[in-house]
């Protein structure tokens, strides 16, 4: 055991009107862990990377986060203190380049003074890290508008755009959905170099095959609860977890 | 690069597409700059304005004079304006930003007898700081509150002080020190004009800018970077009010006088016209719609209220049939050319 | 004198959820906010007031003649111009803003200004009611307020047109996948807004005279309600509504008529700053969909 978690959830709790979307949440996700969070359509995943990076206040319970209780804070603050994340619906700046995009996360307080602030500089950061996602340099990708670019490099500029926050933890949420499976085969390894970087990582995910390649620990959430944690082949075995599995997509 | 754009309103089997001029690919990369007519295509859309602005006052008569002051008071509360729909907050109420900083001028030198020199800056900055003060808690919210927060408040402060009989009541403060000269007064404001115009062009294009306008289209995006939206907004609308407070203060010294008035809807109507007209999102357009419609307003004098009918209506028309404005129109014109191909 | 403050300050309120009914319906519906509606609350009075004096028309069909066209006015509105700016915001405020300014505008050139122009009042008849004067229009503009209210009530909750509004106002996508015509909704609701202007307009109207400033007092009542009911709200409207109607009534009777402008406005800055989204407004609450 750890003997200080990067994240701690305690008793998390949040209600939308009488829609309970999150229900006694608790979990430690230690440093340099890659967590995996699933769990059928509407269980609560969503929100629960919406509580831990304040876009959503809960209803009760608590989030440390480096020893710090984070829960009600606004988003800015929370993302300054190093959790960056990445939006299920991804929704760029179509009239920009997608370089141009990358301005807004490289202007945050958090990387504005390291990145250098001269005009013209953070064009070059923002041009450097689109290539480690992906974005082919020779093919002049990064320039074309974003309105243009197929889902794949919607996708890769999200995660770049989290990367470029210079993160502690990352939460990467259905990254891989509505993408192609050669295309999740070239996200991957980006995914497997940021771990080695030593960055914390939270997916959620719907391919499972993918997911239990490369996680370490899995939470199953269904209707809010937890329902289910541990090993990635282990979780799939209890019961719970196959009732609703097998109940949600039956 | 081809920006090829069907043209609805023609037959099916034409389209109409738009090729960049040859000088504009070569021109836009600056060290290829090899010629005086590249040179000049890219210098003569800065430096007609420039000249044209700082020439006129010569060449003007008196009453010509004055309209042209006017056209820079109204063209500063539309980039104003602009500059405050750029970072997605629609003002109704410049008066209020313009009344704010005339007030304050008129107060330190009627009653502490500043000099104009002292009170333009400084009413510039307390008038904006006032108003952004007053209009803080409407940036947590999206959409319309913001409007309709700004539409009523200016039309209320005029209740205000006609009841409370404040500084003057419906008096006003007359008797203000006027600005030592009249060519000092007429290029201070159309310098003032020229440097914001290019001063906060260079910053809406700058990342800071871009930061702005992603608030507008997207919030919850620049939050997620870690940057506080609102105080972002909040610097967006002292810097716009602030401007809005300069052609107050500065006007109340043109005027030798401050009331009532000061805070009438035409302060706000006339701006949000000629930046809608002129073409929102690049203060250019504001500016070029401030010099088409306040002497057009002046030739207009015979028909009286009828003005303002036409305003409303020019709203209407150009918001929904041509919501680039004219200013687009002819920067599309200078940097392409169109031609008709068969499909 | 306090039964009588409070009697007048009831009818004050009445009269102010009555102005802000309607602009309130609109937005909470489509999410349109018609700046052009107190426009549209003079321009029917001055049509009643036309088919009254000038075509000797009886007052009451005269009423409902410009009610109706009123309300026809309002769904012109929505399909010839808003239709084509629908969901930009920017374009929707201005589009509104220049409708109702020309409209205002153009009757102030018209030269209709002044005491004659006014509309008659329905009884001509005044009470005494707990030792206070009261006459017959006031004690109506309640009448109608509750009436509309109840009625507006009883129209969004059982009726399919209502029911419809309610589902557009809760989640337009929703709604639409079950195959309701957000167009055809929107455009009612604004037509029905410009209605519930205009009927705001013959009844309160006799108390006073029609001029086209009036319709910017109107609009800016309507706005402040609104900012301090909480956007889209029906009851924060009428709460907000007896709020200030009382609020301006007591500092009227017991500090002076100067301060009523001032309670109004520092009664929006507080709500403002304690809670930006008026009392009952839901824009905190319902947190967007992330
Ligand atoms: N902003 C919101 N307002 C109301 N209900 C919401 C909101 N966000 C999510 N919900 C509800 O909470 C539940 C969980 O949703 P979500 O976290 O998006 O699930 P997931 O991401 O696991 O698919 C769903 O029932 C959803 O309808
Ligand atoms: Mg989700």
């Amino acid at each position: 055991m750890h003997p200080s978690p990067l994240l701690k959830v305690a008793g998390l709790y949040k209600n939308f009107g009488g829609v309970q979307a999150i229900h006694d949440l608790s979990f430690d996700l230690a440093r340099g862990e890659l967590l995996g969070l699933i769990g059928p359509n509407g269980s609560g995943k969503t929100t629960a990377v919406n509580l831990i990076t304040g876009f959503v206040k809960p209803t009760e319970g608590n989030i440390i986060y480096n020893g710090q209780n984070i829960s009600g804070l606004p988003p800015y603050k929370i993302i300054r203190m190093g959790i960056a994340r990445t939006f299920q619906m991804v929704k760029p700046f179509y009239q920009l380049p997608a370089y141009k995009n990358m301005i807004i996360p490289l202007y945050s307080p958090r990387v504005k003074k390291r990145v250098g602030g001269k005009y013209g500089d953070r064009d070059a950061v923002a041009l450097d890290l689109l290539e480690e996602v992906g974005f082919e340099r020779d093919a002049f990708v990064a320039y074309k508008s974003a309105s243009v670019l197929p889902q794949g490099y919607l996708k890769r500029l999200e995660l770049a755009k989290a990367i470029a926050l210079q993160p502690d933890l990352i939460i990467l949420d259905e990254l891989f959905s509505g993408l192609s499976l050669a295309e999740v085969a070239s996200i991957v390894p980006i995914i497997e170099k940021l771990r080695l970087e030593g960055k914390t990582i939270i997916m959620i995910e719907h391919r499972l095959k993918e997911l239990f390649r490369i996680a370490d620990r899995i939470i199953v959430l269904n209707y809010g609860e937890k329902i289910a944690e541990g090993f990635s082949n282990e979780v799939m075995e209890s019961d719970a977890v196959k009732k609703a599995y097998l109940g949600a997509e039956a | 690069m081809r920006n090829a754009q069907l043209n609805s309103t023609d037959s099916k089997h034409r389209r109409k597409e738009r090729i960049d001029r040859g000088i504009k690919a070569r021109s836009s990369d600056i060290f290829a700059l090899s010629s005086w007519r590249e040179m000049l295509y890219l210098a003569a859309p800065r430096c007609i304005p420039i000249v044209g602005c700082l020439m006129l006052p010569l060449v003007l008569g008196i009453y010509w004079q004055k309209v042209l002051l006017s056209v820079a008071v109204f063209a500063l509360l539309a980039i104003s304006w602009d500059i405050l729909e750029q970072s997605g907050m629609i003002s109704l109420g410049q008066a209020l930003f313009f009344g704010m900083g005339a007030y304050t001028a008129g107060v330190f030198n009627h009653y502490f007898g500043w000099p104009p020199f002292l009170t333009i800056p400084f009413a510039s900055i307390l008038g904006g700081l006032i108003s952004t003060v007053i209009l803080l808690p409407v940036l947590r919210l999206r959409g319309i509150y913001f409007s309709m927060v700004t539409l009523i408040i200016p039309l209320m402060l005029v209740r205000i002080v006609e009841a409370t009989r404040i500084f003057g009541g419906t008096e006003g403060l007359s008797g203000i020190t006027p600005l030592p000269s009249k060519w000092l007064e007429l290029y201070l404001i159309v310098g003032a004009l020229l440097g914001a115009l290019f001063g906060f062009r260079r910053m809406m294009g700058s990342d800071y800018g871009l930061v702005l306008k992603a608030i507008r289209d997207n919030d919850r995006s620049v939050m997620n970077a870690g940057i506080n939206v609102y105080w972002f907004k909040a610097q967006a609308l002292f810097i716009a009010s602030a401007i809005g407070a300069f052609a107050g203060a500065f006007m109340t010294h043109v005027y030798m006088f401050v009331g009532m008035p000061v805070f009438a809807l035409d302060y706000s109507i006339l701006p949000i016209a000629a930046a809608v007209v002129g073409g929102p999102g690049t203060l250019a357009g504001a500016t070029l719609g401030a010099f088409i419609l306040v002497p057009l307003s002046e030739i207009l004098r015979g028909i009286g209220g009828l003005r303002i009918v036409i305003y409303g209506l020019f709203l209407v028309v150009f918001i929904v049939a041509l919501p680039e404005g004219i200013f687009h129109y002819i920067q599309r014109k200078y940097h392409q050319f169109e031609r008709w191909v068969e499909v | 004198m306090f039964i009588g403050t409070v009697l007048y300050a009831v009818v004050n309120s009445v009269i102010l959820a009555l102005l802000a009914i309607g602009f309130n319906l609109t937005f909470g519906i489509s999410g349109v906010a018609n700046f052009a509606y107190g426009a549209l609350y003079i321009m029917s009075a001055y049509l009643s007031w036309m088919l009254l004096n000038l075509l000797e028309l009886p007052f009451l069909l005269a009423a409902v003649i410009s009610i109706l066209i009123t309300t026809l006015c309002g769904a012109l509105m929505y399909r010839f111009v808003l239709l084509r700016v629908r969901g930009q915001a920017l374009s929707e405020v201005i589009a509104t803003f220049g409708i109702g300014l020309a409209i205002l505008e153009l009757f102030r050139y018209l030269g209709f200004v002044g005491f004659e122009y006014t509309l008659p009042v329905l009884i001509d008849h005044s009470f005494v009611i707990f030792g206070a004067y009261i006459d017959m229009q006031r004690i109506l503009i309640v009448i109608v307020g509750a009436v509309l209210v109840i009625f507006l009530w009883l129209f969004t909750h059982h009726t399919s047109i209502g029911l419809a509004f309610r589902g557009i106002a809760q989640d337009e996508r929703t709604a639409l996948s079950l195959g309701i015509n957000s167009d055809r909704i929107a455009t009612l609701s604004v037509s029905f807004g410009a209605g519930l202007a205009a009927i705001a307009a013959t009844i309160i109207i006799p108390l006073g005279s029609i001029s086209p400033s009036e319709g910017y007092d109107v609009l800016i009542k309507a706005l402040a309600v609104c900012i301090i009911g909480g956007l889209g709200s029906t009851g924060g409207v009428i709460v907000a509504s007896f709020v200030i109607g009382f609020a301006e009534r007591f500092t009227d009777s017991y500090i002076s008529s100067h301060w009523t402008m001032i309670v109004s406005l520092a009664a929006i800055l507080i709500v403002l700053t304690i809670k930006p989204s008026g009392l009952f407004g839901k824009q905190k609450e319902l947190e967007e969909r992330i």
